[in-house]
């Protein structure tokens, strides 16, 4: 078996003092911030970043997938205790999750999601294991023409599936690649749109987008509305689920981590998508239909799990590809590329230790946030009563301070006062940020894959069709195009 | 929809977002201009960012035009309060921290920040400068050591 000589290979490298304590490190870290209402795993992963910046790739990848976890893990208890999902895809889990709460079950609903959330995990681990060499090396096939088609379909589904409007979501997709190519030209060496600032030559710091766009403009966005929010607190304390909880939960649980496992690996919100849908299954499948919105067990199982085995199989496009299927795991390539690792799949030849010993921490973080979690739950709630007038104050500070750091340069301080600002002003006109980010890493990849295709094919554009698995590429994005399209082209029934 | 008065340019959403995609477009356009195109088969550095300007201004105009068919209102007020005081909070840190060092920088970040708040309590709001300068100090000068002078020439070395 070749999967388990690698998994023993990247349990060896996993199982180091080292990277345990940096994987326990980043799960805790994660908990902490996305345990914060209205912080999601995007703020807390942008503000976290700088702080792994200063460690050798295979540590600061563990350390960053265990943040991811650990934000993702954190924003479900918020959406159980709060009623404050910290993003879309822990929206549902609101529903059932904040009723059971209020009914003084928000033991049983935390540890259910602790559960289901594990289980997914696991199940998404040795899919990645299992799923991800074959992929990778299918994708060693790919020339830049093919690359090209993968990123267009990947951004093209990425900005059209994203709730809101799609022609919105295209614009910002292509805002993000003027943005990911700004800086010094790879192929000529000269300077574009750096008008004239040094700071600027390098391009835009990843970590200046990530933290203008997802936290000073989100900051903003919750001081101008200000919601009434009830927390319980003072309830959690039976946390063990009946033996009735868990046979009604098993099942959602399975399904969900299916439907999840598969949904994430598309691009586009996989993540919010699968939620979503295997909250809509558990209530067709359920005996009793009413009883999903007053706090059933199973829209909280189900959910949760499909979320958390989709945050996992979004890592397989990333890992074997370089395709981020989502904002995160955008933020996930630019960090790794900051490492220094070209994203794709030479990584599971050149650094087996650090794709398979990030595989075998994720397994590990995963774990390890059942542990944390259940016996520190009285923690995270403490966490939850702190007012957001001490958090956003904070929240700016760290940002400052990580985006000073990663160049020791207040230019990229300045920057993201202007990213934050821009990103505000484009949220109020509801242009969502997730397809930018995307744009935005994967900008310069394309334009090399686009100028190296059509080199090769000296300057004949069809090149892109021709070849087969490129032609299936464009079909995609042509089919997803067309979904989008056809409710315009339909008379409106309205 | 939600009102029977056509929201007036300034309030349409889709017009707003769509004037300001087909600005960018075009700026990038003539930004472009001046790098060489070079051809489909030998591209410049004008070449992808000309293209994926002239998309940009596309997609703008179309919103434009919908925006001015189907106008749709701007949800909810701008926040100019909390937006300005975050931004005045974040280019205060940039401009301070290496003139008067970190403590001083921090100082400002924090209490500016504060008063984007709806609920600002000056006490409340001193006490949390006051413990996140410290814990700050703590983690990136001593845990992370990074040699961020504290003051104008005051390092913390150890």
């Amino acid at each position: 078996m070749d999967v388990l000589s690698h998994l023993v290979l990247g349990f060896s490298v996993a199982f180091s003092l080292e990277n345990l304590l940096y994987c326990f490190l980043g799960v805790l870290l994660g908990t902490l911030v996305g345990v914060l209402p209205g912080v999601g795993p995007l703020v807390t992963i942008a503000m976290l970043f700088p702080i792994t910046f200063h460690l050798p790739a295979v540590p600061a990848l563990i350390m960053l997938a265990g943040i991811y976890y650990g934000a993702q893990y954190g924003g479900s208890t918020t959406s159980i205790l709060v009623n404050l999902p910290g993003e879309t895809a822990s929206a549902v889990t609101c529903i059932d999750g904040y009723q059971m709460a209020r009914q003084g079950r928000a033991g049983p609903a935390l540890a259910t999601a602790a559960l289901a959330s594990f289980f997914a995990g696991c199940v998404g681990t040795l899919l990645i294991a299992l799923f991800g060499p074959p992929l990778g090396e299918w994708a060693l096939k790919f020339g830049a023409a093919e690359y090209f088609s993968l990123m267009l379909m990947g951004l093209v589904a990425a900005a059209v599936l994203t709730q809101g409007d799609p022609v919105k979501g295209l614009a910002m997709v292509v805002l993000g690649l003027l943005i990911g190519v700004a800086g010094t030209d790879v192929n000529s060496g000269m300077s574009r749109f750096t008008f004239g600032i040094p700071a600027l030559s390098d391009g835009l710091g990843f970590t200046v987008v990530a933290v203008g766009l997802f936290a000073v403009a989100e900051i903003v966005a919750n001081l101008e509305s200000r919601d009434a929010r009830e927390v319980f607190t003072s309830k959690v304390r039976n946390l063990m689920p009946t033996a009735r909880d868990l046979r009604d939960s098993a099942w959602p649980a399975v399904r969900g981590t299916a439907l999840g496992a598969v949904f994430g690996v598309l691009p586009g919100t996989g993540a919010a998508l699968s939620s979503f849908a295997s909250y809509m299954i558990e209530k067709k499948l359920a005996r009793d239909p009413g009883r999903f919105g007053r706090g059933a067990i199973e829209g909280v199982a189900a959910p949760e799990a499909a979320n958390n085995a989709a945050a996992q199989t979004a890592f397989i496009p990333m890992l074997t590809l370089g395709i981020p299927a989502s904002a995160t795991m955008a933020l996930m390539l630019a960090a790794m590329m900051m490492q220094g690792i070209e994203p794709g799949p030479h990584v599971m030849v050149s650094n087996p230790d650090l794709f398979w010993g990030m595989i075998a921490s994720m397994w590990i973080g995963n774990f390890l946030l059942v542990v944390l979690n259940l016996p520190l739950v009285g923690m995270w709630v403490r966490l939850l009563r702190v007012p957001y007038r001490w958090l956003f104050p904070s929240i700016i500070m760290f940002s400052c301070i990580g985006n000073y750091g990663v160049n020791n340069n207040p230019v990229d301080v300045y920057l993201v006062a202007l990213v934050g600002v821009a990103g505000y002003v484009l949220a109020k006109l509801e242009c969502e940020p997730a397809p930018l980010i995307l744009g935005y890493v994967l900008g310069p990849l394309m334009e090399e894959y686009v100028r190296r295709a059509l080199l090769l094919s000296r300057g004949d554009p069809t090149v892109f069709f021709t070849r087969p698995i490129s032609l299936a590429f464009m079909i995609g994005t042509l089919f997803v195009l067309f979904i989008v399209i056809r409710p315009v082209l339909r008379p409106k029934t309205r | 929809m939600e009102s029977p008065v056509k929201p007036g340019l300034s309030d349409n959403r889709d017009f707003i977002a769509g004037l300001l995609f087909a600005l960018i477009g075009v700026l990038a356009v003539v930004l472009a201009s001046d790098y060489p195109f070079g051809s489909t088969m030998w591209m410049g550095p004008g070449y992808f960012p000309t293209v994926l300007g002239g998309v940009l201004a596309l997609f703008g105009i179309y919103l434009m035009i919908r925006g001015l068919r189907v106008a749709e209102r701007i949800k909810g007020r701008w926040g100019w309060r909390p937006l300005g005081f975050i931004t005045l909070s974040i280019v205060l840190f940039a401009a301070t921290v290496e003139r008067l060092g970190l403590v001083p920088a921090l100082f400002a970040v924090l209490l500016v920040s504060s008063l984007a708040g709806r609920d600002f309590r000056l006490k409340d709001a001193l006490v949390l400068t006051l413990v996140m300068t410290t814990i700050a100090v703590l983690i990136f000068p001593y845990g992370l050591r990074l040699p961020y002078p504290l003051f104008p020439g005051v390092l913390w070395t150890y």
